[in-house]
């Protein structure tokens, strides 16, 4: 044999096998075709599939627009949409956790839901006001509209409340910390409260909670990071003390990373409250009565800071978004409007445990209960939106990842004090503000 | 391995009076090497020279949808993170220093576990079959289910760990995850030191004991004199590629902790992770990304000249 | 070899302790593979109370873990098999030719092993995105990015080690063949690689697994349709519930093909690692 022949047929056998072994080619998208990515609502991504695809059946329907879905586990949706961002390569329509709007605002890589767009999705006004203002910087057009609607409440196991003489939820911090000493049995491996203390972006919510509470801004008017203040100095020190001080938290908790752990310890007793998003559907998941369980907003400090401001969560939630190289900004925005449309809201809404995001939509019995409207109060009346500035994921992950590490000294008996804090949240400081 | 190379003109031996052959024959081995380099080019060194050149710009989330309009940083990227005094460069000095510990640490072990093994089982006896392929087995295992697995036993309340030890200790956070990691790391690695050893034995001719066997020689003088000089090419190349392996390890503190490792577990790659693609600043995550290779390329040539100066001198 | 009277017992006690520091881990993720969800979640306990096969059936329905399976077979597998197919020209050149730049060429390949995965992902994705543009090759959320991503990350030892065996092959067996009339390509075919075949199965099977294990790239460069079980496998954990059992039970599950034939071809392993890469 020759060389002159082998080299091209080598290289040619070469892609040959190459091309066959290579199955899955993502066929460009037919003009009446959607590519829509759904964040994980539900128990797993197939129980996603299932709630949703009926919807888009009904939508091509109605529409003939198909929409292809492709659920995307949260541990890949930045990333996800990172690669879509970079490349431009990426779906019509996607689902985004809300607190990222204002970095992802920033990318230029979506479409601003302008008020033209608005109204083309059914107007400004039907939203809940919250909800909508967590869809990008103000003074700009948002990137999105609100989806599902999250707030955080405080459950707790009514039987061990019973149990201990306690009558009602705690109506101020302090009683929080009062009723959770006296529901604290650690020999009987029983306590106040569950946290989940290992994880960064739970960390990050409950320091901006407690830090609106105690009065605190963590980014100037001009965006300049500002987290080792006085009032987020105390909220973070609120949260951590749980543990250190008060005590009323096993700290085991420093470790656990999910919502799965501190579900089941609610359900199993050894926990008696539980500060979380409204999460009805992962309690009937595991089996837990919901009549044994109450829900009550996350209490304020009893005298409040004068620059202290009435939140008891951040506007949680999910938006949906239009990915600006779209080829059918028309078709995506009908989409848009089908998943905010009053029907579908109440059924999504309903299935995942989440909260409409459209007024009119609260009509449906499902969310006429007591503790639906629990929720839906702190979400209307005592909800402020995290950060809007681009360096928002910067300072959960900073914030979160040292609140996390608070806890793991404070579970191993090292003390955390306020110096320590400060400390920790200067360095925060001076990362964002070399990042941004 | 740079030693058996022969360049001896094998093939011209062949084709030497027939000229016209000859331009093929120039052409030949760079016909061979053809898609190595092509595939090398694409996947490795074009990619690298961009990441060096992505480490000169300020790349953020304001300009990752058009590289082409990132404004030049200069090395005012390299500046940032070599500023030993502030925040970022700290955290940076740390995570290099958790990563050299871990990596002696583990490559230290590995090679120690992998070699007393190999060595002890050089000797025939009953089971050693299946001992062998038992010893293997974590090396074979998925990454992420042996991993995944380590997490499940590390967990304080359920975990297997604990309640073999009988103690409450973290293991997943804290100053204990450190050593959760370098464990991780030596269980899935020994092996391949194992392996590699256990090959480099096989190597070693039987007269050489034979001789020395009669000669009187104990066993200890025989490892001493026998064994070790001769394992001293397999270990040079062994103990390099485990460096450079743990070094970057990615892989087993992300599934191990996700992407928030507890800080006194946050290894290079992973900071360089969170820089880079946690808050999506990509000059900042390139510039250390070049640091850390720069770093890996120096030790790796003084680790190879020295030790290549000390084989040629030894022989 | 006459052995010292300690040797035995130290040869006992290290591998005594090697067997249980490897067994143990193996023991867990088989027993737990067996308990239901509710035992798992629970204090940790050394024999199941309650056994029940119910996780190995429910593995299939949690995730598409069917679908992934074969991603990652069709994926590893071409990795491995073209991986092998370049690395055996490219050692034969190294090992039977002399040509200016070839020291260049094997000190430019054993440095890749350096870089950072971290450094080259972000240009990787997007020179496989702008391929896609101006060629139409899809090579960014396809297969075929991830063969030649993961291909490209085992040549360089598949390289070094299979030119250290070709070394090893004595060259008067090529010459013979050569003064018969074949070229070097027909020497590579008949004679080098029938005896280098231990070493080559090696190759492959380190090729094979270097990309079976992967979750950096194939978490940025897969989407649904082409996710990899490393990838695929950490979708038993959502937010709201870990299912650990059927953690354990899906990597079993995934890892007995694989260790089985990695196990089965160990003597090729130690064979083409004796001649090859350790010299």
């Amino acid at each position: 044999m020759r060389i002159g022949k082998i080299a091209p047929a080598l290289v040619l056998a070469l892609a040959a096998a190459a091309t066959t072994a290579c199955g899955g080619d993502t066929s460009s998208s037919a003009p009446k075709e959607l590519v829509y990515w759904a964040s994980n609502q539900g128990t797993s991504l197939d129980n996603d599939k299932a709630v949703l695809r009926p919807e888009l059946d009904k939508f091509e329907k109605a529409s003939g627009i198909k929409v292809k879905l492709e659920v995307v586990p949260w541990t890949d949706l930045l990333n996800r949409i990172l690669a879509a961002t970079t490349s431009g390569k990426g779906p019509d329509v996607l689902n985004i956790g809300n607190t990222w709007s204002a970095s992802l605002q920033a990318t230029g890589a979506f479409l601003p839901f302008d008020d033209a767009a608005l109204e083309k999705v059914g107007g400004k006004s039907r939203f809940v006001g919250p909800s909508l203002a967590a869809t990008g910087a103000s003074g700009q057009p948002p990137v999105g509209v609100p989806l599902y609607g999250q707030a955080y409440g405080l459950y707790y196991n009514k039987k061990l409340f019973a149990e201990a003489g306690i009558t009602k939820p705690p109506a101020t911090w302090e009683e929080l910390v009062e009723d959770g000493k006296k529901l604290t049995k650690p020999d009987k491996g029983q306590w106040g409260l569950s946290l989940q203390a290992g994880q960064v972006t739970e960390n990050s919510h409950h320091a901006a909670i407690l830090g609106a509470q105690q009065g605190a801004r963590f980014f100037s008017p001009e965006g300049k990071p500002q987290l080792a203040s006085d009032p987020s100095v105390a909220a973070v020190r609120q949260f951590v003390d749980l543990m250190q001080k008060d005590k009323i938290v096993n700290p085991s908790n420093a470790e656990y990373a999910d919502t799965a752990k501190s579900l089941k310890d609610l359900s199993d007793g050894k926990a008696a409250m539980f500060m979380n998003q409204a999460s009805a559907g992962s309690f009937k998941n595991i089996g837990m009565d919901m009549a044994d369980l109450g829900v009550a907003p996350i209490p304020l400090p009893a005298t409040p800071p004068s620059a202290g401001r009435k939140v008891t969560s951040f506007v949680a939630g999910i938006n949906v978004s239009v990915f600006k190289n779209t080829k059918n900004p028309g078709a995506a925005l009908d989409f848009v409007k089908f998943m905010v449309s009053a029907p579908e809201q109440a059924l999504l809404n309903k299935t995942y445990g989440s909260l409409p995001t459209v007024q009119d939509a609260y009509s449906d019995a499902a969310f006429q209960t007591e503790d639906v409207k629990v929720f839906q109060s702190v979400l209307a009346n005592s909800a402020e939106p995290m950060p809007q500035v681009p360096q928002e994921s910067q300072f959960e992950t900073l914030i979160g990842t040292a609140m996390k590490a608070m806890f793991a000294d404070v579970a191993a008996g090292k003390p955390v004090d306020g110096a320590k804090i400060r400390d920790q949240l200067n360095q925060a400081d001076q990362q964002i503000a070399a990042g941004g | 391995m740079p030693t058996t190379l022969d360049d001896a003109p094998a093939v011209k031996a062949a084709g030497a009076h027939r000229p016209r052959q000859t331009r093929r024959r120039v052409a030949l081995p760079y016909l061979l090497l053809l898609p190595a380099i092509l595939l090398e080019l694409l996947v490795h060194l074009i990619p690298m020279l961009a990441g060096l050149a992505m480490s000169f710009f300020k790349l953020t989330q304001f300009y990752i949808r058009d590289f082409t309009s990132a404004p030049s940083a200069g090395i005012d990227n390299y500046k940032f993170v070599l500023d030993f005094d502030s925040a970022a460069g700290e955290a940076l000095l740390d995570s290099f220093w958790i990563s050299a510990l871990y990596t002696v640490l583990s490559v230290g072990f590995c090679w120690l576990f992998g070699t007393s093994a190999a060595v002890l089982m050089q000797k025939n006896f009953r089971g050693r079959g299946v001992l062998r392929t038992l010893f293997l087995v974590p090396y074979a295992l998925p990454m992420y289910a042996a991993v995944i697995t380590w997490s499940f036993m590390f967990q304080r309340d359920t975990g297997l760990v604990n309640s073999l030890l009988g103690t409450d200790s973290f293991w997943l956070i804290g100053d204990n995850s450190f050593w959760s990691l370098v464990i991780v790391s030596v269980w899935r690695n020994w092996p391949f030191a194992f392996l590699i050893v256990m090959a480099g034995l096989q190597n070693i001719p039987g007269e050489l004991y034979e001789a020395a066997a009669i000669d009187g020689a104990s066993w200890w003088r025989q490892f001493q004199a026998i064994t070790q000089p001769m394992l001293r090419p397999v270990n040079q190349v062994l103990l390099l590629v485990l460096f450079l392996w743990t070094f970057n390890d990615f892989n087993t503190p992300y599934v191990l902790f996700g992407a928030s490792a507890p800080k006194e577990a946050s290894l290079i790659s992973i900071h360089i992770y969170q820089s880079s693609f946690v808050t999506w600043n990509f000059g900042l995550g390139s510039a250390m990304s070049v640091l850390l290779l720069v770093f890996l390329l120096i030790v790796s040539t003084v680790y190879w000249g020295l030790t290549s100066r000390r084989r040629n001198a030894g022989v | 070899m006459s052995e010292p009277r300690w040797l035995p017992w130290v040869r006992r006690f290290v591998l005594g302790f090697l067997a249980l520091f490897t067994l143990v881990p193996l023991y867990a993720m088989v027993s737990s593979s067996l308990k239901p969800l509710g035992d798992v979640q629970g204090k940790w306990e050394w024999f199941p109370t309650t056994l029940t096969i119910q996780p190995f059936f429910d593995i299939w329905d949690t995730i598409p873990l069917a679908e992934y399976f074969m991603n990652s077979l069709v994926i590893s597998g071409s990795a491995a098999v073209l991986s092998v197919l370049i690395a055996i020209f490219a050692a034969y050149a190294l090992s039977r030719c002399r040509f200016r730049g070839k020291n260049f060429f094997k000190m430019t390949v054993l440095s890749t092993q350096m870089f950072p995965g971290i450094l080259f992902l972000l240009p990787l994705f997007l020179i496989f995105v702008n391929i896609g543009n101006t060629t139409g090759i899809v090579l960014y959320g396809s297969r075929l990015g991830l063969i030649i991503t993961y291909l490209t990350f085992s040549l360089p030892f598949a390289i070094w080690m299979l030119a250290g065996y070709i070394d090893s092959i004595p060259k008067e067996l090529d010459e013979a063949a050569m003064v018969d009339g074949t070229g070097p390509i027909g020497a590579l075919i008949r004679v080098v690689i029938p005896a280098a075949m231990p070493g080559i199965v090696a190759v492959g099977i380190y090729s094979f697994m270097t990309a079976w294990g992967e979750v950096l790239f194939a978490s940025v460069m897969t989407d649904s349709g082409t996710r990899t079980l490393a990838v695929g496998l950490q979708e038993y954990s959502t937010q709201v519930q870990v299912y650990w059992n059927q953690v354990m039970a899906a990597s079993l599950i995934v890892s007995v093909p694989v260790v089985a034939g990695f196990l089965l071809l160990q003597r090729y392993l130690v064979a083409g690692l004796t001649a090859g890469a350790v010299k």
